[in-house]
């Protein structure tokens, strides 16, 4: 009945401590292809907030509409002994069609847009002018004393832009959250 | 026609014999896709969403319809025809509280993988969302304990719905089915379409395992000094196959055997090297087998905590094979050297052929045996017996030795009878045993024994339940002579929630809050007002004579089991503890430590 039998170095833990504290957290990209279906988008976030999963971003639109297919892009983080159960547990759903790891997936792209509002006048709208066109962000709206910037790319470039534009007048930030798809010609 | 099928239906199941379309109402068509997905037995209760199925039953005897007491009732008998036929179970219910009532049968059904389409009544579709009378979001509410669920918007859809749904109820691991189904949609009439060919294009489960899984498993079986098959409820899901299969590379291997509590059935109890159930009460040889084992075959069970205890120190030493259909099963919660994910009896089958082409001598196992026997003399389910009062294990020793050589099946409630029922009643065939393993549901018990009985009219039906769950469901017994089923309630009662009362021994200082019932019912009185017999025994010289009694009345029966009323259910392995730490004697009040007590 002593702990001596245990291993050495093992943790009060049972079933209910899952946390592989030795596995460090990842982040990932996955397209979820379903049957767009009433409810599907339900079941997907259902999952992971029953499962006690994170979701960083998440975006959602029908894809192909004779097939019925819709296209869910998740940004998630977990170990990977979490991540490989999120995968699994996702194609257990009956509507998904296919699960895909953008993120180690060699040829995978992954981009996001946003909808940037600063407002100023003087210096700061002219130095938040400038930055947009190092960014190749675009002015999509404009008055005397505010920008809106449509901006796309990496989430980590689009953080970036607006990091910079905090200082100068920023207002109010939209973001799509991150689309992925795979380079060449095969199709996912 | 739906684009969503893979194939379309052979013309004549959809046409009338002249050619032209098969034009119906909904509820016809629910009718006709029922019988023809060859249902005879349904479970249910009528209300005002469901009214025009209900008259589409009418009169008709290709489906015998059983009224329930309340909607839980219908859920649990279903389940408890799926389990002891293999086949799947049908509940049809009104909209709101009927539906709500189907959440917790839907949630056993869900966590036991029981094949279940439940038909749920909704409001006219015009009325969804407008907090109508008796509405609520059956879909909404069952997304998260169903496999699936639909919302059915067009008539035409119906029949494929219907079909789709059987479909994805029996497929893979089976789970339960929700078609909700709004009442005008019931009375439309539209097209009925056969269910030839019907399936969910993006629901094909791998039944077939891959060769090199089997050729690595193989590998390691026949390298093995030390080792188990670790069995669960995917055996008895997969079908009779599954259990000869297992029996027949049991018998070329000679490895010993043991099982979950739902796998209970898949192998031969009177086998001798079957070591009984493992887990949190299952036996010491099979627990110590599981942490010593060089090599563990994990078949169709999915390392529940109940089973696994304290999962750092889980069988510590060995390689792990596992075969399961739900490739999310496999490395949830152990890490696995060989996943197969496959059909239990497929990857079986495919075992049996690898390992007979390996032509490889077995390994010798006789130093394994003589260490299990080791733990076998133990003799961990020995309990003191009394001339006085009757022990619950003496109890169940009884019935199994006085119902053993009759065609038999057991259900339980949840509890200390329940594991009682585990240990001292053996089963050698599988789907004789209908248990709540996974939601652990009070009340099940009943219900799944008026299912069963109606699956098997001529069989001894007999649930084992405490006094507490039996209260639960026992409105059921209504059910039971209604429907002339004589289901038998063999009650352990103890006059406490007896595995609440021996948690609080053991967890918290013998506080007993709660668990007592200070005021039962006279279960004998309570049997005749149901319409039912009731027996009462407090001696142990009179039990089996009662038993026998109970076994030849023709009708339902109530038995009033006086026990001893502070027995343990041992052995035990405490909460957060390993499978080599079980509790054998008697408890001290000490076996858990600050990290288990907050474990369940």
């Amino acid at each position: 009945m002593s702990d001596a039998s245990m291993k050495p170095g093992a943790g009060p833990k049972s079933a209910y401590f899952l946390s592989h504290s030795d596995e460090a957290v990842e982040r990932r990209t996955l397209a979820v292809l379903v049957d767009n279906e009433p409810g599907v988008l339900a079941r997907v976030v259902g999952l992971f907030s029953g499962r006690g999963y994170n979701i960083d971003s998440l975006t959602v639109a029908e894809v192909d509409a004779s097939q019925h297919r819709s296209r869910i892009t998740i940004v998630t983080q977990g170990t990977p002994h979490i991540l490989e159960q999120i995968e699994a547990q996702l194609l257990r759903i009956v509507p998904v069609a296919e699960v895909i790891d953008i993120t180690n997936s060699k040829s995978g792209i992954e981009r996001e847009l946003a909808l940037v509002k600063v407002a100023g006048t003087g210096e700061k709208r002219v130095e938040a002018l400038r930055i947009a066109e190092i960014f190749r962000a675009r002015v999509i709206d404009t008055t005397n004393e505010s920008f809106i910037f449509e901006t796309t790319g990496a989430s980590e470039k689009l953080t970036q832009f607006i990091d910079l534009m905090r200082p100068l007048g920023l207002v109010e930030v939209s973001r799509t959250g991150v689309l992925s798809i795979q380079r060449g010609k095969e199709k996912g | 026609m739906n684009t969503r099928t893979k194939a379309k239906p052979a013309a004549s199941q959809n046409a009338a014999p002249d050619g032209a379309p098969r034009i119906m109402t909904g509820a016809q068509i629910v009718v006709e896709a029922l019988r023809e997905q060859g249902v005879s037995v349904m479970f249910g209760y009528p209300g005002g969403a469901v009214l025009p199925i209900y008259d589409a039953l009418y009169g008709q005897d290709a489906i015998r319809h059983i009224l329930v007491r309340h909607e839980q009732g219908a859920g649990h008998a279903a389940e408890g025809y799926a389990r002891s036929t293999g086949q799947c179970g049908v509940a049809l219910v009104t909209s709101g509280p009927g539906a709500t009532n189907m959440v917790t049968p839907i949630t056993d059904a869900l966590m036991d993988s029981i094949p279940m389409v439940v038909i749920t009544g909704q409001v006219p579709t015009h009325l969804i969302g407008t907090d109508a009378f008796q509405e609520c979001d059956t879909t909404g509410i069952t997304r998260s304990c169903a496999k699936h669920n639909y919302l059915v918007t067009d008539v035409n859809q119906l029949a494929r719905i219907m079909h789709e749904a059987f479909y994805v109820a029996t497929a893979g691991r089976p789970g339960p089915v929700v078609i909700d189904i709004p009442k005008d949609i019931q009375f439309a009439t539209g097209q009925y379409i056969g269910k030839a060919g019907i399936t969910k294009p993006t629901y094909v489960p791998q039944r077939t395992p891959k060769a090199e899984a089997i050729k690595a498993a193989a590998d390691l079986m026949t390298r093995a000094s030390r080792p188990i098959f670790y069995t669960g409820g995917g055996v008895i899901n997969s079908g009779p196959r599954a259990a000869e299969k297992l029996r027949e590379l049991q018998a070329l291997t000679g490895f010993p055997v043991t099982s979950t509590l739902m796998g209970l059935g898949a192998f031969p109890a009177s086998h001798p090297d079957w070591l009984g159930m493992l887990g949190m009460h299952g036996s010491f040889e099979a627990n110590n087998a599981m942490h010593d084992c060089d090599l563990m075959i994990c078949v169709g069970a999915r390392f529940d905590d109940r089973v696994t205890g304290r999962i750092d120190a889980f069988s510590p030493d060995s390689k792990k094979i596992h075969i399961d259909i739900d490739a999310s099963s496999i490395n949830k919660i152990v890490r696995v050297d060989v996943p197969v994910v496959a059909d239990c009896a497929e990857a079986l089958d495919a075992l049996i052929t690898e390992i007979k082409a390996l032509k490889r001598k077995m390994p010798d196992l006789s130093a394994w045996r003589s260490q299990i026997e080791g733990w076998r003399a133990r003799r961990c389910f020995a309990y003191k017996n009394s001339t006085d009062v009757i022990k619950p294990q003496y109890a169940v020793e009884r019935l199994y030795a006085l119902t053993k050589d009759r065609k038999t099946y057991i259900t339980t409630e949840v509890g200390q009878h329940q594991m009682w029922a585990a240990q001292f009643y053996h089963f050698e065939e599988p789907n004789r045993w209908m248990t709540s393993g996974g939601l652990g549901t009070m009340g099940y018990g009943l219900p799944a024994a008026v299912g069963v009985q109606a699956a098997h009219p001529d069989a001894l039906v007999i649930d084992i339940a405490g006094e507490a769950s039996i209260q639960m469901m026992m409105q059921e017994l209504s059910t039971a002579v209604q429907h002339k089923l004589p289901v038998k309630v063999f009650i352990l009662n103890n006059e406490w929630m007896g595995m609440v009362r021996q948690w609080q021994e053991l967890l918290h200082g013998e506080r007993y809050s709660h668990s007592y019932s200070e005021s039962l019912p006279d279960f004998v009185m309570l049997a005749k007002a149901l319409g039912g017999h009731g027996i009462r025994c407090d001696k142990p010289d009179e039990l089996d004579a009662k038993i026998l009694e109970m076994i030849d009345h023709p009708g339902p029966v109530l038995f009033d089991c006086r026990v001893e009323r502070a027995e343990n259910c041992l052995p035990m392995i405490p909460s957060g503890s390993a499978h080599n730490q079980m509790i054998l004697g008697e408890i001290t009040g000490n076996e858990i430590g600050e990290a288990g007590r907050k474990l369940v």
